[in-house]
């Protein structure tokens, strides 16, 4: 890690570490809680850069004026370790001129700031324009005036006493010792984006975006040293507020193997003397060293959401499908050819794959994109054949297509907007089926709950899934919990094998809070919703050593 | 210009510290210059520059401590932003953990700065991508690389008198070629903190050949294979293994480093005793900072002697827990190697596996230090002394701690992200399954 915009968070994975990024300067509560620059002031500023741009030449230009705001809290056992307020304002202004883009960002947000980082912008466009060999296409966005959207929250986290939020994980630390724990460490991530986009296509936008992630290791030791184990909290990060912290019974499921699982609401401390529970049963010499072999994988949707991400999400950028993204996490097996013929078996008939920047909760859920383009829901996989892909203003022209897809997306005011995954969700079955239902049907099988370990080559062919938690299902039954358990497989080959899916009922949310992409990296925050679905025959490896 | 020289960064930070009136302040301050180029599909994608300053306001009073930042040098901004922490300070909860700051200390010169890598320009930039781009279009192959540039500078200080100040610069180029038939793919790396030493067109044409050489890869079967690994490849692997040279999460008991039965593997021998490995931040192939975040001097200090463990790192308060010096975490990494070239090694080899990179590498197992990822951008099999033909891409899962047991032959160290690693030819390295991806 050679950027210093990152703290390390050592002990957070046993010998792992967990890099943080931290956007913006460290100040108090009290300046997260200040009311930011109203919308009609800028507008004002916005209407700079927009009108320097024209008079300058450009034929499009955008400015995102941006205030983020982060709270990060840290613990361990019973210590509070950090607690990080950030906020981060600034100006970023995109324009193309010469048919060729170019951005410049600014902290100082005063007109004279604005005018002189649009001339930069400019200047760079007109520069780069040189060595452009294809002007840029954009696609036709609808002007939408002044328009604003806000996360539907009940409680901003950030008005939550930060007392009360170090007391919470203090006490689900806490529980998770009295069960059995030797080391805990807790964490609540909250994001608030306040940001405000306009552009020379006539809309002006102020959105309040929020997110929230409680993250949890539980770590327990063997009696005699040397060995230990750890289960992460079964949280996911959500586009919700503070009230996700609130324990609901309705929300509060319990699955397979008795694993209490959670949807829209999130029982901390439940979850935290649980995972101590299986930490140490994991330890146990009665818990069995998986056998490896061809088995039928139930996967739990915070656990199937990763393999989501990975194995659809990522290879269905179009960025990636046409080679920017070639020097850095690679390209992609589902090629332009593949889509065109329109029969590309991408999984089983039973597959259905939505994208989506809208949906109630998720992480991705906003009103307009980046780049002014109201969300929407669209498909990229329909009846198991490849449909669609991830596209923005200036991509969708590629694939013969007329309407920006809606998922462009800037870490920040500093940094220009590019494609990033919106949800990538698999839509639940039709029929009514249960997760214990579905295993009834198992005679050799894996139930697996949680993210875990995960690899996937450059293309998107083969990957290798961990968990966080495993129980073996011997004829139709949970017969015990398993370690030592990883599976591979090729991403067509998997989802072909995908033989039913749980209904609506058992439709959850796993979310990635800070998934990198772009050279220089920026983060971005996801969601991908699945029910519990089986996957047949299954190649599973043992991955314990002796050393 | 945001890179403040010593004596500059001295007195703004003398200034914040006059105003302090916490038991203990210490103040961070840095600054960058930082430039970009990134190209795909045979054309520049997106160019950038970017320049940066910081200041870190931490107050203390007793085991209390707040932080505020800030990014404009006014007398009235430091003024705010020490008031600001102090205030934070007085509503924090206390932190068992906290070290008083040190007081003055010794720090050996350090020779990360080179005005050459200082000065480089947009121009270069570009002529950089235009000379890997160009051989890259006459050769049937498309380029996607980045390069990105730093001039920075740190410094601390604190009301205990303690000063440190650093400059350095820093490049990084990677670049990925793909055959224009899509079944071939090379990848070079290079980083250098002068830019006299670095050469894009040379790299480029290493990994244009790379991209010819490994098209049309035959499957052979996975398993235990002899490996050839330029220090790209395994260098990720042992960045990982050095990470858990942690004696907190040794002695805690939730680390590789942690001994059954309670305890360390400080001492042990956990690897062939041709392993040697050591930091030394006046390196000049791979020189590092000679300070670390606490203000500890950074030295010479030995990892693994003869497979041996020698050292592992302790934060200040972990050191005083166990009642030992504070070892910093290392600003390098230098892996002894030998003679052989990569040629010699190739040569020497009857059935092999050359890997060019390992990539996508993810922890499976903490307790083993098993990792799993996969090989990329340039794999070939060796047979009777020679590259034979390129072969698909590898999954493995492996521990670096095996494949140092696994040692065959060290070659000779290369510069790679900052640490001297060498080429290293290793027996029965496990490949799992294979990848169709090129």
């Amino acid at each position: 890690m050679k950027r210093r915009d990152f703290i390390q968070m050592a002990g957070m994975g046993g010998a792992a570490m967990m890099s943080v990024p931290i956007l913006g300067n460290a100040v108090s509560v009290e300046a997260l809680l200040a009311p930011g620059m109203d919308a009609p002031a800028k507008k004002v500023l916005a209407d700079v850069a927009l009108n320097t741009a024209r008079s300058m030449g450009a034929t499009y230009a955008d400015a995102r004026i941006g205030r983020y705001l982060n709270q990060y809290v840290f613990t361990r056992e019973d210590k509070v370790q950090n607690v990080v307020n950030t906020e981060s304002f600034g100006v970023g202004v995109r324009v193309i001129a010469n048919g060729t883009w170019g951005f410049s960002s600014t902290i100082d947000v005063t007109p004279e700031g604005i005018k002189k980082a649009t001339e930069i912008a400019i200047s760079i466009a007109k520069a780069n324009s040189k060595i452009q060999k294809e002007p840029v296409i954009l696609a036709p966005v609808q002007s939408f005036g002044e328009v604003e959207w806000k996360t539907p929250i009940e409680k901003n986290a950030i008005e939550v006493p930060v007392s009360e939020k170090a007391d919470l994980l203090l006490t689900a630390n806490a529980a998770a010792i009295e069960n059995g724990a030797n080391y805990v460490n807790s964490a609540l991530f909250q994001v608030n984006e306040q940001k405000y986009f306009a552009s020379t296509d006539g809309s002006y936008i102020d959105q309040d975006v929020h997110r929230i992630w409680p993250y949890m290791q539980v770590t327990a030791i063997g009696e005699n040293g040397g060995k230990f184990k750890s289960r992460q909290g079964l949280s996911a990060p959500m586009g919700l507020g503070y009230e996700y912290m609130d324990p609901d019974p309705n929300e509060t499921f319990e699955g397979p193997g008795g694993v209490k699982l959670f949807r829209n609401r999130y029982d901390l401390v439940a979850d935290a003397a649980d995972a101590a529970k299986q930490a140490k049963e994991m330890l146990s010499e009665n818990t069995k060293s998986v056998d490896p072999g061809k088995y039928d994988l139930v996967l739990e949707p915070n656990h199937l959401g990763l393999t989501i991400h990975e194995s659809v999400g990522h290879p269905l950028e179009l960025d990636r499908v046409l080679g920017y993204e070639a020097n850095y996490a690679g390209t992609s097996f589902a090629t332009i050819d593949k889509w065109k013929k329109k029969d590309f078996q991408y999984g089983s008939k039973l597959v259905n794959l939505v994208a989506d920047k809208t949906q109630v909760g998720s992480l991705g859920a906003v009103g307009y994109d980046d780049e002014g383009v109201q969300c929407k829901e669209w498909d990229l996989v329909k009846d198991g054949v490849l449909v669609n892909y991830q596209a923005i203003r200036d991509q969708v022209h590629m694939i013969d297509q007329s309407e920006s897809h809606g998922c462009c997306y800037s870490q920040s005011w500093n940094d220009v907007q590019f494609q990033r995954m919106p949800n990538v969700s698999l839509r639940p079955g039709a029929e009514k089926l249960s997760a214990m239902d579905m295993i009834k049907d198992v005679e050799k099988g894996i139930y697996i709950a949680g993210r875990g370990s995960y690899s996937i080559d450059q293309q998107r062919y083969n990957f290798q899934f961990g968990g966080t938690v495993f129980y073996e299902i011997k004829d139709g039954k949970i017969a015990g919990m398993l370690n030592d358990v990883a599976y591979q497989s090729n991403t067509q080959e998997f989802w072909n094998s995908c033989s039913a899916i749980c209904d609506e009922s058992d439709y959850k949310m796993f979310g990635s809070f800070f998934d990198g992409k772009g050279q220089p990296p920026q983060i971005s925050a996801v969601s991908h919703g699945s029910s519990t679905t089986r996957f047949n025959e299954i190649n599973v490896i043992n991955t314990g050593r002796n050393i | 210009m945001a890179i403040y020289s010593k004596e500059e960064a001295k007195q703004i930070m003398d200034k914040a510290l006059s105003y302090s009136n916490a038991e203990t302040c210490e103040i961070n301050l840095s600054g960058d210059n930082s430039g970009n180029i990134r190209y795909a599909r045979n054309t520049v994608s997106t160019a950038g520059f970017q320049n940066n300053q910081n200041m870190v306001v931490q107050s203390s009073f007793g085991k209390k401590s707040g932080i505020a930042t800030i990014d404009e040098f006014t007398d009235e901004t430091i003024a705010r932003a020490v008031k600001t922490s102090e205030e934070l300070a007085k509503l924090a909860p206390e932190n068992p953990e906290f070290m008083d700051p040190l007081g003055p200390q010794d720090y050996d010169e350090a020779n990360q700065y080179f005005k050459s890598t200082a000065d480089i320009n947009p121009d270069y930039r570009a002529d950089v991508a235009a000379k890997s781009i160009e051989p890259a279009r006459a050769k049937d192959v498309t380029a996607a690389g980045f390069l990105d540039d730093y001039a920075s500078f740190d410094a601390m200080a604190n009301s205990k008198g303690l000063f440190a100040y650093n400059q350095s610069t820093e490049l990084n180029f990677t670049v990925t070629m793909r055959s224009n038939d899509g079944t071939g793919s090379g990848w070079v790396t290079r980083d250098v903190n002068d830019v006299n030493n670095f050469d894009g067109a040379e790299a480029s044409a290493i990994a244009i050949d790379k991209a010819l050489q490994s098209r049309n890869a035959k499957a052979i079967e996975p398993g235990k294979y002899t490996v050839i690994l330029e220090p790209a490849a395994s260098s990720g692997l042992l960045g990982n293994m050095f990470r858990s040279f942690n004696a907190r999460t040794a002695d805690e008991g939730r680390s590789f480093m942690s001994k059954e039965g309670g305890g360390t593997k400080l001492g042990e021998k956990i690897v062939d005793e041709r392993i040697n490995a050591y930091s030394d931040p006046g390196n000049a192939l791979v020189p590092g900072r000679t300070w670390n975040g606490s203000g500890l001097p950074v030295k010479r200090k030995d990892w693994l002697k003869n497979g041996v463990v020698d050292n592992l790192f302790y934060s200040r308060y972990w050191a005083k827990e166990k009642g030992v010096d504070p070892v910093p975490f290392p600003s390098n990494i230098i892996m002894e190697g030998g003679d052989a070239s990569l040629e010699d090694l190739i040569k020497d080899t009857e059935k092999g596996v050359l890997v060019t990179r390992m990539w996508y590498i993810r922890t499976v197992d903490p307790q083993t230090l098993l990792y799993t990822g996969l090989t990329r951008d340039g794999t070939f099999y060796i047979e009777n002394g020679k590259i034979k033909h390129p072969v698909k891409n590898f999954r493995f899962n492996e521990s670096p701690i095996i494949m140092l047991n696994n040692l065959e032959t060290l070659g000779q160290q290369v510069r790679i992200d900052g640490d001297l690693i060498p080429y290293m030819k290793i027996r029965d390295f496990t490949f799992s399954s294979l990848s169709d991806a090129v």
